[in-house]
């Protein structure tokens, strides 16, 4: 095997990042979604845009962003420096509430479409049932939305360990810390390991292959209809 | 026929002039790839050499593995300024630049910088005490000012105290942004990143390490293949080595090679 284990210690971090991560994203995107789905309000539309911002913003900008907040001079950075928490960046922490912003709309779309899709119907029957509005979201709305959270969660998880230009403005490349695979990669790549580079690169473009295969599992795609 | 003719010599004139300007303005753009740490002086050089050459040139910035990487790939680069000497010697040897055109143009000075006044003091006695949260130095494996930094905590002695209070920036200009925005309280840049018109140290406290420190940092420059038949990129090579391109070289405090 070509992978050192300063290799296997980038991918250990790479996956402790994302799964922490996809866990935080389903438990803030899904109020997030449930409200975006159902809101009429004229702060929708706002709303949503800056939830999307993640996605067509270069990555660099919300680094550079996020790493000018978090210092010492920074509204964040104050802030966590009088909670007593210190600096964020160049740490574990830094780069999960980082990887939670630059992934939040890949968290927040397929739940918000999976409850749009659901409509009020359902709930209006729980609620003639005697549901309460709490146990309707549980027992009805939930289990209805299910293949948008399965795809939620994949999309947060690979978009996470997909993470470079923000990782590489505020992680600092510190060894188990912040020293994630795609950094890993770069850093071999630019030190003409390439052979070393191959190995990763190739093992996170069939892991990203798998990845949509079991995406497009659950939300199959519609089959072809003839036109009549 | 005459009249037929004339309309005919026209557009050859026309087709021949244009065929001309444009294997003119080709000869009269270089481009070049610039090592990131000497992006500021040469930014000034290749002004003074436009204006009084007349040729155009175009400046990359960035680190010169991945130049070394891209050239090597066919990038259309004709003229490389690099941070260190072994790229190009090995990139004459590979036949990716034209044998025995390497020269060292400038010397690098390392510096131990902070963005806070009076923090670093000009011993560098604040490495021993290693009063700091974080210290950060560009990735010693890609960048050659890394490195030395790196030489110069093995020299004080005190790598082991300090290895983890290391961030890494992945080349001089991020690791100089770490520290200016004050997320790591100090770090190793480039004395040509924060010297002033004065020749004094802009903003903030440093500390200019000893050379005995640390391996010097002569940084080649080299004629790339691409560059063989340019008259530009040769001209531009001469120029750097002028006195006036001397003294802007040796105004961002770096040494003047032979």
């Amino acid at each position: 095997m070509m992978l050192s284990p300063d290799d296997w210690s980038t991918i250990r971090l790479t996956l402790e990042l994302a799964g922490l991560v996809t866990v935080l994203l389903l438990l803030i995107g899904t109020p997030i979604a449930w409200w975006l789905a159902r809101t009429d309000s004229a702060l929708k539309r706002p709303i949503s845009a800056i939830v999307t911002l993640p996605m067509v913003l270069p990555p660099t900008v919300l680094g550079f962003y996020l790493l000018v907040a978090m210092g010492p001079q920074g509204p964040v950075g104050r802030l966590t420096q009088a909670l007593g928490i210190g600096l964020l960046p160049f740490t574990f922490a830094g780069l999960v509430i980082a990887s939670i912003l630059y992934s939040l709309p890949f968290a927040v779309q397929p739940i918000q479409q999976a409850f749009e899709a659901m409509g009020e119907r359902p709930l209006e029957v729980a609620a003639t049932l005697r549901a309460s509005p709490l146990d309707a979201f549980f027992t009805v709305a939930l289990p209805l939305a299910r293949p948008g959270f399965i795809t939620a969660a994949v999309m947060s998880f690979a978009h996470t360990i997909g993470e470079f230009g923000v990782v590489l403005m505020i992680g600092g490349n510190i060894p188990g810390k912040t020293r994630v695979v795609s950094v890993q990669i770069y850093d071999h790549v630019e030190a003409l390991e390439f052979t070393q580079g191959h190995w990763l690169a190739g093992g996170l473009l069939v892991f990203s292959f798998c990845v949509l295969l079991v995406v497009y599992h659950f939300n199959p795609m519609a089959p072809r209809k003839a036109a009549n | 026929m005459n009249t037929q003719r004339k309309p005919g010599k026209f557009w050859v004139v026309v087709a021949l002039s244009l065929l001309l300007a444009t294997s003119l303005v080709q000869a009269d753009e270089v481009s070049v790839a610039v090592a990131a740490n000497f992006t500021a002086p040469m930014k000034k050089i290749t002004a003074e050499f436009e204006k009084t050459s007349g040729h155009k040139v175009a400046l990359s910035f960035g680190s010169t593995g991945k130049f070394y990487a891209q050239v090597k790939a066919g990038a259309p680069f004709e003229v490389l300024l690099a941070a260190d000497d072994e790229t190009p010697g090995k990139m004459e040897q590979e036949g990716l630049a034209v044998k025995d055109s390497h020269f060292t143009y400038a010397i690098g000075k390392l510096v131990l910088w902070s963005a806070k006044e009076s923090f670093v003091d000009d011993q560098g006695d604040l490495l021993k005490r290693g009063s700091f949260e974080h210290i950060a130095i560009a990735n010693p494996k890609l960048a050659p000012y890394g490195a030395a930094g790196m030489q110069t905590l093995q020299a004080l002695g005190v790598y082991d105290a300090i290895a983890p209070k290391i961030v890494q920036g992945e080349n001089i200009a991020q690791t100089y942004q770490f520290i200016a925005t004050g997320n790591a309280q100090l770090g190793f840049v480039a004395l040509s990143q924060v010297i002033g018109e004065d020749g004094k140290v802009k903003s903030g406290s440093a500390w200019i390490v000893p050379q005995k420190y640390y391996t010097p940092i002569r940084q080649d420059a080299v004629l790339l293949e691409r560059g063989k038949d340019k008259i530009a990129a040769v001209e531009l090579l001469k120029f750097l080595k002028t006195p006036y391109a001397a003294k802007i070289i040796q105004s961002y405090g770096y040494e003047l090679g032979r």
